[in-house]
């Protein structure tokens, strides 16, 4: 007598071998491709951001030429924004969770889907091509400002049409989950029972849906200029190099925000699991993502202060920049209150969302600086802006990314790593993170500019702490990669509920089933009702 | 905070740093006071269940978007009132032009003298118009705490004042290139009379010839060409003359007509392995240039 093997998504019965799994349109398939291809680019921008870490870690050359150095920022750049940061939590974990947190059994579009991961791979390739042929690596910062990115002759035109075509990916995923998430909802499962992580997937989607256009119509207009000579930011020609930063941010102020809200959301999804309390603010939480996303589309001036843009619209750009910071500060003192009264277990999930508030929040308080006039001038294109979003974008969505990488990956393993392992991770890279960049805030308030290869000796010392501080971030990344993944493929088996999660997907069985629910789900409570969930 | 009022745009900045650093750094700890706090206290070692499932509290929320709302308006208006007096030009500023280029800076003064150093009067403001001659930069004075950026096309300025005499850093704050890096300079404050002597000094230099090797200093040539063979983003000017030049497709030697070429046209022959990112120097005179290529010929 044979035993059918387990109904899960492992066992997907149709295709074998590599082509189930790079034609498959199952969202939990595709979810773990795009979870894989982000944190291979995530690693290349590390080992990049490691390697100007060394070239900086004394005055004068040290490992490399400056060609070589500012080809390897825009290369770090361009790959943490485009290949890793920006798909990263819709393609990864919005794949793998959000249809089973609204109880569908796949998205909308489920061969767009994977066409989207397919465009997703694609512009990946078209950038890792432009490296090395042409004039070599891009050297023109991410921002691929003008009249700069016109006239230098490495290979900036090539790697445009790359990002460009990342561009359609994340446009068709953001319609796939704005339908899923209007038409696929299962039954009982109301807006204000909709997990929270999905609330913010779903305001992205929109950000994604309206802003991408803007980006690649920029990069088109930058290969016009540079293949076609059309002269729209040549001031010797009647055209403005002002307009084209204006078009650049009003895409990639607004991405900021689909690169934080989704960290957002799944920081609210666990902390309430950790402290077995519902979150303290649920509806406000929800309506500050949207009021984030709407009035986030209407500050990209702020990066501008110093640009000879006129006083009345640093203005009104700076007025505007705190409005929008309001919204974040709510969403901070409801994760805070959240833990009144609770029963906090401090296992990985919940440490590295902790410290995902303390990181964010500094993050966001030196934003605060530069969304003051006065304040921005001194500190615009130093080192204080690097510190600042890297706080933000690695202190901030990067260890939301590490928590949901903790929290939900052993629920599609069905094994788990070390807690202690994660924790002795957790802690050197707590620590490593805050010398690396606390470090290179301050350079910035000394007046270190940004994108520097060399530098004067009154800046050397910090520089020597930031570069050591990189070394512990990078130790304690690769234990927390090796304590994972060795949990995954040989740890203990993950079964039922551990964390006690109210949510659907910790309703199902673990790994999940191809079509996730055996029965069609009925939602009847919220998704932080934690009665009957397994822990107290 | 009336411009008028204020003796530097330090003045101007440093208290509204202080002021949202200040706010901030409260907050913060606030913050993480209090998150440490509950974790503590309530870790399920001390609290192993939940004692509350409280889901909000409409005052106290708003109470938390009425105070940071009135917080950040606060830090707004101070931002904006010290921004407004970096913008506001004291009268009887000392008027000079900053020309930036790949790699370099020039700083020309009403009667003509240029620099690659910006020389001002200690006590009196500084106007400085800025002028790029190819990409956008950035005019960084870290001490004085004002940065604008040189865009081309576009009449930018800035303003500042020395208080004491001394050497000042002076950064290009805005991504320009391989040599970003290198383009700096620094402010020189010298006292009244001896900014004045200073000034005096190069009306007499004008009319004596012109010094070749301080023309290639001050128009930033030597940013890019050596004088020890090193090549930079340019070749070096040591042995260039009567050397053979090739783009690729023509060879030449490189004497006067060749040269001459080089600084007003300098796209029109790009010699091989470097990139064509020389701004053009039209704007010398014929003597100029003349002295130019007699002081690269005199480079053994
Ligand atoms: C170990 C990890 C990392 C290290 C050591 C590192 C280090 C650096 C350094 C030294 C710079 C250039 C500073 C300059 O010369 O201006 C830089 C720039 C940058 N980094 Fe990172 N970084 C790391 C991770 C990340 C992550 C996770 C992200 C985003 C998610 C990121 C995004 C960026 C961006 C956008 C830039 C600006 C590039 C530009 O100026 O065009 N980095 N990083
Ligand atoms: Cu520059």
């Amino acid at each position: 007598m044979t035993t059918a093997p387990p109904d899960n998504f492992w066992n997907d019965t149709g295709r074998t071998g590599i082509s189930s799994w790079i034609f498959s349109t199952d969202h939990k398939r595709i979810g773990l491709l795009y979870f894989y291809s982000v944190l291979t680019f995530f690693l290349v921008g590390v080992a990049l951001g490691l390697l100007l870490r060394i070239e900086l870690m004394a005055p004068g050359r040290t490992i490399m030429g400056p060609q070589t150095y500012n080809a390897l920022f825009t290369v770090h750049g361009v790959v943490m924004i485009f290949l890793f940061i920006l798909p990263g939590f819709p393609g990864a974990f919005g794949n793998l969770v959000m249809p089973i947190q609204i109880g569908a059994r796949d998205v909308a579009f489920p061969r767009l889907n994977l066409f989207s991961w397919w465009l997703y791979l694609a512009g990946a390739v078209i950038i890792l091509v432009s490296l090395f042929t042409g004039g070599g690596a891009p050297d023109t910062g991410w921002t691929f400002y003008v009249p700069f990115s016109t006239r230098t002759g490495t290979n900036v035109s090539l790697a445009v049409v790359g990002v460009f075509i990342l561009g359609f990916s994340a446009i068709l995923t953001g319609v796939n989950f704005v339908t899923t998430i209007h038409r696929l909802r299962a039954e009982g499962m109301t807006w204000t029972r909709l997990p929270l992580f999905t609330w913010s997937l779903y305001a992205t989607a929109w950000v994604q849906i309206l802003a991408t256009p803007i980006l690649a119509i920029t990069l088109v207009l930058i290969f016009s200029e540079r293949v076609l000579g059309t002269g729209l930011f040549d001031p010797s020609r009647g055209g403005d190099p002002i307009m084209f930063q204006h078009l650049f941010w009003i895409y990639s102020h607004p991405a900021v925000y689909i690169m934080i809200l989704p960290a957002m959301g799944i920081i609210s999804d666990i902390i309430p699991v950790f402290s077995r309390k519902p979150i303290f603010g649920y509806k406000m939480i929800a309506f500050s993502s949207l009021a984030i996303a709407a009035a986030g589309s209407l500050v990209w001036g702020h990066h501008m202060f110093t640009s000879g843009m006129s006083d009345n619209a640093v203005l009104v750009f700076s007025f505007l920049t705190f409005i929008v910071a309001i919204p974040s500060a709510i969403k901070v003192f409801n994760w805070v209150s959240t833990l009144y009264k609770g029963s906090i277990s401090l296992e990985a999930p919940m440490l590295f969302a902790l410290s995902f508030i303390l990181l964010f929040s500094i993050g966001g308080l030196t934003g605060l600086i530069l969304g003051a006039a006065a304040t921005d001038v001194h500190v615009h294109d130093t080192h204080f802006v690097v510190g600042h979003f890297h706080y933000v974008m690695f202190g901030g969505t990067g260890f939301a990314f590490f928590a949901a990488m903790h929290y939900w990956l052993p629920k599609f393993y069905g094994r788990t790593y070390s807690q202690r392992g994660a924790i002795v991770a957790w802690a050197l890279m707590f620590v490593g993170f805050n010398v690396l960049y606390f470090s290179m805030k301050v350079l910035g308030m000394k007046g270190m500019p940004r994108r520097y290869y060399d530098y004067l000796p009154e800046f050397t010392t910090l520089n020597l702490v930031s570069t050591i501080g990189s070394w512990i971030l990078a130790i304690g990344l690769l234990i927390m990669l090796m304590n994972l993944f060795r949990g995954l493929f040989r740890g203990t088996p993950f079964t039922g509920n551990p964390w006690g999660g109210a949510t659907l997907e910790w309703s199902i069985p673990t790994p999940p089933p191809t079509e996730n629910f055996i029965e069609e789900p009925v939602v009847t409570h919220g998704p932080y009702d934690f009665t009957g969930t397994g822990r107290p | 905070m009336n411009p008028a009022a204020l003796t530097s745009t330090t003045e101007a900045i440093d208290p509204v740093f202080m002021f949202i650093f200040g706010a901030c750094l409260v907050l913060l700890l606030a913050i993480t006071a209090v998150m440490l706090f509950f974790v503590i206290r309530y870790h399920r070692s001390r609290s192993p269940r939940p004692t509350s499932q409280v889901a909000g509290n409409l005052w106290l929320e708003i109470v938390w978007i009425t105070l940071p709302t009135l917080l950040v308006l606060a830090m707004f208006y101070y931002g904006w009132a010290g921004y407004l007096s970096l913008r506001q030009v004291p009268a009887g500023a000392l008027e000079v032009t900053a020309t930036a280029q790949m790699w370099s800076w020039s700083f020309s003064y009403a009667d003509g003298r240029t620099s690659n150093k910006l020389y001002v009067p200690v006590g009196q403001p500084v106007k400085v118009e800025l002028v790029s001659r190819d990409v956008i930069h950035g005019f960084y004075l870290p001490a004085f705490r004002v940065k604008r950026d040189i865009v081309p096309g576009q009449k930018n300025q800035v303003w500042f004042v020395a208080g004491k005499p001394g050497s000042y850093d002076l950064f290009c704050s805005s991504y320009c290139g391989t040599n970003h890096s290198a383009m700096i300079s620094t402010v020189e404050a010298l006292p009244k009379a001896e900014f004045a002597a200073w000034l005096q000094n190069s009306g007499k230099g004008k009319t004596t010839g012109i010094d070749g090797k301080k023309l290639a200093e001050e128009q930033g040539c030597l940013g890019c060409h050596s004088l020890d063979g090193s090549s930079g983003a340019g070749p070096s000017f040591k042995g260039l003359y009567g050397a053979p030049r090739d783009d690729g497709k023509r060879r030449v030697v490189a004497e006067e007509a060749y040269l001459k070429e080089s600084i007003r046209e300098p796209g029109a022959f790009v010699v091989k392995g470097f990139q064509p990112i020389m701004p053009s120097f039209d704007h010398l005179s014929e003597e100029e240039v003349s002295a130019l290529i007699e002081f690269i010929r005199s480079v053994k």
